[in-house]
């Protein structure tokens, strides 16, 4: 491997290790923080590329259009979805066990699918990247890179920090991490913990559905698409430890070093590296990376 | 290995016994359906059924003077539910005929149940080479392909445009690892070198590691495979990459068919083989798109017509043992002797019961896989591992 090509994996790693951290980062909220096993986040993040999918040609005949129009739609509608889902579904599963949680939220994904499947169809469909990003950048003279996945990564990485300086710097971030610790202790001091879960919620889903709203056009559109990012998804919030944002940024990146290297240099197991590195991670630290709390 | 071959004769025979003590030439013919009608591949399993009703409607509702009735089962491309659904078929509905599925995992299993029961099976897309390999019987046929058959002729075509190291890159399956071992028989054969064959576990759709590989390989051109989503993701990033302008790009047709809506060019002059293309312009094939669109408001596709041709194959058959669908030999041997008129052009059926068949080679043209020339004349699947060969 040239350097140059070894320079290219690398930025091809911290792309895709930024990319899960998008899409991991609403789970860590619901999953880490709230402590509901969330199946369905694959579902929200499906959702998500389908919207911007089908919200396009609505945004653009009553809005004028535009990519980012259809984002800030799409975000709009997804707090609204996750506002509404917590009052009717999740608030009943915070004191019960994990496997009704997995019953429920196992539910919620057939819905979503069936929902889609009648609403939208099965086909595969294509999303254009907004015209000032489709351009690319030349790599040396081996290959080209698309601006919009650059758009990504930084979209990405505006994202960490805020979540960061949320959770470590407001009073905000304060009461969530409180309220994780300890439910009933919060309640009594005052604060509406129901209110308060009620829009983490919705901004895990909105995470979610913004994360696949931002990568549909370098991802595509298909049936079945959140079924796969489900799983990396709980893999990077395991590593990352639970609850902790840093924890969930330092595993993407992990896991995106690890399956761009693994495929090249170890192609008869890069199905399975990103699964040892979590067994290994997980015996070396039981409890992830950065445990929060 | 002995007595598990004397209790599989034994079981056979039984089976075969059973049907015949109730042979019947007259009253309904029990056809069961076992096709995805739910997920990734409903829209699939919808197109093959909508071309086998065509084809019995087309001969007034009848085959061989006896009625069709219709079972269906939802195989949900779910191989782990599949030998229970085909028993339901077979066991519980009796039927005479089962014709299935889309997914090739699904159809293995499938055809092991109809090898036991001696039940007469008509896979109508499933490209496994092992059903008509090492799992061919006299009662299990196939009206569309096997993943040798475009694969091989793609391998001759690139040979030919005067490429000498390629690449592949597909997933890490049995449909890929079928793909790429036709490609590199023919490829090699004609003096050419595939120097690396990428995978990546299916189906992950991360491509960018393996085009940054592509691209430090240098090759003269990339033979593909992939389907659905997944082609259109990989086709997205091989052009976003500036591969498309410097490396060619080969595949078979699965990576252009039923994704161009989802394109925006980046498919463009693509090169592709398959048994069909949306332009063969024949009488035979303009006349089945007509009737096709007439009935169902839809285009067909190349599902379409291999679930028509699934019911002239069990038409020809059926009218040959007069409606006795018992007579297995007979049968077999009527079909082996008969061509097709299919809209995909005629075709003949081979002796591990895989259709002998032109593989097109076609161009994407804006929203359509254009016919450019045959690349293969009359291909035969090689059938290996077969018996009745």
């Amino acid at each position: 491997m040239s350097l140059t090509t070894f320079l290219i994996q690398c930025l091809n790693s911290l792309q895709y290790g930024l990319l899960l951290f998008l899409v991991a980062s609403g789970l860590t909220l619901i999953f880490g923080i709230m402590g509901v096993i969330n199946l369905a986040h694959g579902s929200f993040y499906m959702i998500g590329a389908y919207m911007a999918f089908a919200l396009s040609p609505i945004v653009a005949t009553t809005l004028g259009g535009g990519f980012f129009s259809v984002l800030m739609v799409g975000v709009v509608l997804a707090i609204l979805l996750g506002y509404a889902l917590e009052w009717i579904f999740y608030s009943y599963l915070y004191e019960r066990e994990h496997l009704q949680q997995v019953l429920m939220t196992y539910g919620l994904i057939l819905v979503f699918e069936e929902l889609r499947s009648l609403l939208v169809g099965d086909d595969v469909h294509g999303v254009q990247a907004p015209e000032i990003l489709s351009g690319t950048l030349p790599l040396g003279d081996l290959m080209t890179y698309p601006v919009y996945r650059i758009f990504i990564s930084a979209v990405c990485m505006v994202l960490a920090l805020g979540m960061y300086l949320v959770f470590t710097r407001t009073r905000l971030g304060m009461m969530i991490r409180a309220g994780s610790a300890n439910r009933e202790m919060v309640q009594s001091l005052g604060i509406d913990i129901q209110f308060l879960y009620r829009v983490v919620f919705a901004a895990g889903v909105a995470l979610a559905v913004f994360a696949g709203m931002v990568a549909a056009p370098v991802s595509s559109v298909y049936p079945g698409m959140g079924g796969s990012v489900l799983i990396i998804c709980f893999v990077v919030v395991v590593i990352g430890g639970i609850g902790s944002i840093r924890g969930a940024l330092l595993a993407a990146l992990l896991i995106g070093f690890v399956d761009t290297f693994g495929k090249v240099l170890l192609p008869q197991a890069a199905g399975v590296l990103v699964y040892v590195l979590m067994a290994v991670i997980l015996l070396w630290k039981p409890d992830g990376l950065f445990k929060a709390g | 290995m002995n007595i598990i071959n004397i209790r599989l004769a034994l079981a056979c025979s039984l089976a075969l016994a059973a049907p015949m003590v109730h042979a019947q030439t007259t009253g309904k013919l029990k056809v069961g359906l076992m096709l995805p009608a739910t997920g990734t591949f409903a829209s699939l399993g919808l197109a093959i059924e909508n071309g086998f009703r065509l084809y019995v409607t087309e001969q007034g509702g009848k085959l061989a003077g006896r009625e069709i009735e219709y079972f269906s089962v939802d195989d949900e491309s779910d191989p782990s539910k599949a030998t229970d659904n085909i028993n339901k078929l077979v066991k519980r509905d009796n039927v005479d005929v089962v014709i299935g599925t889309v997914h090739s995992g699904v159809a293995m299993a499938m055809a092991k149940v109809a090898k036991d029961t001696g039940t007469l099976m008509i896979v109508p897309n499933a490209g496994s080479d092992a059903v008509t390999g090492p799992m061919c019987a006299q009662n299990i046929f196939r009206s569309s392909f096997s993943n040798w058959q475009p694969a091989y002729a793609m391998g001759e075509v690139v040979a030919q445009k005067g490429h000498k190291s390629v690449v592949t890159i597909t997933w890490k399956y049995a449909t890929g690892d079928e793909t790429v071992r036709g490609f590199k028989e023919a490829f090699e054969k004609s003096g050419g070198k595939v120097v690396k064959e990428l995978s990546l576990p299916f189906p992950n759709v991360e491509f960018q590691a393996l085009l940054t590989e592509i691209a430090a390989t240098k090759p003269d051109a990339v033979y593909t495979f992939f389907a659905g989503g997944g082609a259109v993701k990989f086709l997205k990033d091989y052009t976003a990459a500036g591969l498309k302008k410097t490396i060619p790009l080969y595949g078979p047709g699965f990576l252009t068919d039923g994704t161009l809506d989802a394109l925006n060019g980046e498919a463009e002059g693509l090169l592709t083989t398959l048994h069909y293309a949306d332009s063969l312009n024949t009488p035979r094939d303009n006349a089945f798109r007509l009737a096709y669109a007439k009935t169902y408001k839809l285009q067909p596709d190349v599902y379409a017509v291999q679930g028509y041709d699934a019911a002239q194959m069990l038409k020809i058959g059926l009218t040959a043992v007069k409606g006795d669908i018992s007579k297995k030999a007979e049968f077999e041997e009527a079909l082996s002797k008969v061509k097709f008129d299919s809209p995909r052009g005629p075709f003949t059926l081979g002796k591990n019961h895989n259709p002998i068949q032109d593989i097109y080679l076609r161009q994407v043209i804006g929203k359509e896989n254009k016919i450019i020339g045959t690349a293969s004349k009359a291909l035969a699947d090689p059938g290996r591992g077969c018996r009745l060969l």
